[in-house]
């Protein structure tokens, strides 16, 4: 692995190498010294173009429990006109030696920019760009339901994938990094996805992704579902009205408590409720089924400094290191 | 190389599709045209292997000055049209200060007559400024030495229909044409690239067909409404092609250019995220690419157009996003047609003349341009060799811009020369001397051209 950009070229392989390193990561997590000494002497750089303080810090506290030098690098608002570029501010962090570069950029492709130029060797971690992809936190979602799904097969997390489970996904799909990133992530380890949203929240041309698409939750949730991934909605798209208000939003889309009973009442024990954070109680979500022992929104937490530990260890430790074109050439 | 007597003779080039003839040039019109024509003292230019076409017409180019310097000069812009086969281009009208007043459209015109590489017709703007808000003076702009018969907003839609159509009416006074760069603003806000299948996996935000087609849609039935006549730049869709071709057939005076770029190239090139991709209109779909190429051939659109949009390396270099819209075209652009439209057989070399000459100098009223190679005419003739084969390199262009989007491609056709106003602005390949001056030469007539009915 050199750079890790995306799910959807992120073969079969190279997720369960991740995931797989995530539970040794994990491991570690839960002892006493949570700390490695694997990249001491190696300088990552957490670069944030966008405000996001829990997937900094969970990059950050990855990186310093592998024992690396973390600098974070807070460049809000940079453009052509307003100050330095992204071309003076790779070559600025080139110069003082960065090893792998966490970039978070409101612009989609911008992490890719980084990988594609020569402004820069070191290694790019996406850490959400736009409206594109959000891949550690799929694959810190991947993690979460892997853990479940093995428990409930009775079998060890590690080496497993997530052939047969049923993952709906619901909520602004349009704007969410994070639905993209699951949707090629779920469909390699095999999972059934169905993406759940107001037909104004779902992009032209979704009808060609690996996955069902349905307007309505509660079919969904009564034809049968594993996991439940609640997408956070900006209330201000009522204001572009790709809705009419949060209240009709609430109602038609949200996780609420009768959708939570809805669970009970059909005998769905085992299905889990996820949300990425941070979470609109009320609108997406209510506070019971956040809550409810069916919410693994702090695993998933948890679960995301793991990943993130294996992912910068698998680009960063010399010996497993290999040719991007090796990461996304690899069958399926 | 002698000449006495500025007398140049083409020896053996094939005109057009036709059979091998010389062509004597001489004080800026084609003297002669015949087998083994005589001409003592004239500059002999083997033609051999060649191909001899008329000038080609550029509908529209941004030269950038004033005001962009940095991107590009009236020197420098008219150079690379030279280099590919051009003798005019209408430069757009989105300089700084706009081109909405006599004396920019002047000033422009001015510059190209001192660079002597090409023909520069100013387009005027429809609305001062750009903004959409109120005519700009298109009248003193007609009457200006600019003589404007095009006018364009282009980089912006003239989206009030109320505006449209008094901008429609009133150009019929001076036989003007509106160049209608058709974008539906609502529909397009935040847009980076064509909505479709790649932009939903890429999650950059969409730019509908529609917001192009409904503009279209309306701007041909004002043009029937008010009797006047619609050019539609850069046609991107194929859904444009159906509306335009509804509208032709209704008679409709409306006429559509399509650049090189959309010929050839799709947004599946955008999931590089490589802005070199990114232009207005965007880059569309496969079938959107095969619709355009048909309406070509059978003259739904009437011409090619570059919309050569060159702009500073840091304009490119960064995210998707930030990046300005627009490649270069003007040194590409025969041999994308030549490739897309000629060795697809989908067009001949006389509709190739057609396509980016004939047609081109009608639509902007350019009497002495466009026109066909035969004895007395203005001599404005290119020599391609269509068997060259090339590697685009964005470093040795003309141009300033670097962002050709074909970088790297090799391409057929090659323009060996081109003769402005009877003076080789382009020899073997490289750009020889700029047409000076030394009488007065009327430029264009309000008048319309040979060719009728566009």
């Amino acid at each position: 692995m050199r750079h890790l950009l995306s799910t959807e070229d992120l073969s079969l392989h190279n997720a369960k190498r991740i995931l797989d390193t995530a539970e040794e990561m994990a491991a570690v997590g839960e002892r006493e010294v949570k700390k490695l000494p694997a990249l001491r002497g190696r300088t990552v750089v957490n670069l944030f173009f966008e405000d996001s303080t829990r997937t900094r810090i969970s990059f950050e506290a990855a990186a310093k429990r592998l024992s690396a030098d973390v600098i974070n690098f807070a460049a809000k608002g940079s453009s052509v006109s307003k100050g330095e570029s992204l071309k003076d501010t790779a070559q600025t962090l080139a110069a003082m030696g960065a090893d792998a570069v966490v970039i978070r950029h409101w612009a989609s492709g911008a992490p890719h920019r980084l990988a594609a130029t020569d402004w820069i060797d070191a290694a790019v971690i996406n850490a959400g760009d736009g409206t594109h992809e959000h891949p550690t936190q799929a694959l810190l979602d991947a993690f979460t339901m892997r853990r479940h799904w093995a428990k409930l097969g009775g079998l060890a997390s590690t080496g497993g994938d997530l052939k047969g489970m049923r993952v709906a996904i619901a909520g602004d799909v349009l704007h969410s990094r994070v639905a993209r990133s699951n949707v090629w992530l779920l469909r390699t380890l095999g999972a059934q996805v169905t993406l759940v949203a107001p037909p104004t929240l779902l992009p032209i041309g979704v009808e060609q992704w690996p996955c069902s698409v349905s307007y309505d939750l509660d079919e969904t949730l009564e034809k049968g579902v594993d996991a439940v991934m609640m997408l956070r909605v900006q209330g201000e798209r009522m204001n572009a009205s790709f809705f009419p208000s949060t209240r009709e939003y609430s109602r038609r889309w949200g996780f609420d408590d009768n959708r939570l009973r809805t669970l009970d009442r059909i005998g769905l024990k085992d299905t889990i409720i996820m949300h990425p954070g941070p979470m609109n109680r009320g609108l997406e979500i209510s506070a019971a089924a956040a809550d409810s022992h069916r919410s693994t929104v702090l695993s998933q937490v948890r679960n995301g400094v793991s990943v993130r530990m294996a992912a910068l260890y698998l680009l960063l430790s010399g010996e497993t290191r290999e040719p991007a074109h090796n990461l996304s050439k690899e069958s399926n | 190389m002698a000449n006495n007597n500025g007398a140049y003779l083409i020896r053996g080039a094939a005109i057009l599709d036709g059979a091998k003839e010389d062509l004597l040039i001489q004080d800026g019109f084609i003297v002669d045209r015949g087998v083994n024509i005589n001409a003592d003292g004239a500059t002999v230019i083997e033609g051999e292997g060649l191909v001899a076409l008329p000038g080609m017409v550029d509908v529209h180019t941004h030269l950038r000055e004033p005001g962009r310097e940095d991107a590009e000069t009236v020197e420098t812009g008219t150079r690379a049209a030279a280099l590919g086969g051009f003798t005019a281009v209408h430069a757009m009208a989105n300089s700084t200060p706009v081109a909405d007043t006599a004396g920019v459209v002047e000033q422009v015109h001015s510059l190209g007559q001192t660079a002597g590489w090409v023909d520069v017709r100013p387009v005027g703007a429809v609305t001062v400024g750009l903004a959409g808000q109120q005519l700009a003076e298109l009248g003193a702009m007609a009457d200006s030495r600019a003589q404007v018969r095009m006018f364009s907003d282009d980089g912006l839609c003239v989206h009030d229909p109320v505006l449209m159509r008094r901008a429609l009416e009133y150009v019929k006074a001076f036989d003007g044409v509106v160049a209608q760069h058709a974008q539906e603003p609502r529909l397009t806000e935040g847009a980076q690239m064509n909505e479709g299948d790649v932009s939903a996996v890429l999650g950059l935000a969409g730019w509908p067909a529609v917001a192009e087609e409904s503009i279209i849609a309306r701007d041909v039935l004002l043009t029937q409404h008010v009797g006047s006549r619609l050019h539609v730049c850069h046609v991107s869709t194929a859904g444009s092609v159906e509306i335009i071709r509804w509208a032709k057939a209704r008679g409709i005076n409306v006429t559509a250019e399509v650049t090189p770029h959309h010929l050839l190239l799709t947004d599946e090139l955008v999931r590089s995220y490589d802005p070199v991709y990114k232009v207005n209109p965007p880059l569309r779909t496969d079938a959107d690419v095969q619709a355009l190429r048909a309406a070509l051939a059978d003259g739904t659109i009437d011409v090619v157009g570059t919309d050569h949009a060159p702009h500073p390396s840091e304009h490119k270099e960064c995210e998707w996003a930030q990046a300005a819209m627009g490649m270069t075209g003007l040194e590409t652009a025969l041999s994308v047609v030549q490739q897309t439209m000629i060795e697809t057989g989908l067009m001949s070399w006389s509709d190739f003349a057609r396509v980016t000459s004939a047609a081109p100098a009608v639509i902007g009223r350019l009497a002495d341009q466009g026109r066909p190679l035969e004895t007395g005419e203005p001599a404005n003739i290119i020599l391609v060799d269509p068997a060259a084969r090339w590697t685009v390199d964005p470093s040795t262009m003309a141009t300033m811009g670097r962002n050709s989007p074909f970088a790297g491609r090799e391409l057929p056709g090659k323009v060996v020369a081109t003769f402005f106003k009877g003076h080789p602005t382009v020899l073997e390949g490289k750009l020889n001397t700029p047409y000076r001056n030394t009488a007065a030469v009327q430029q264009a007539v309000p008048a319309a051209g040979p060719v009728s009915g566009l």
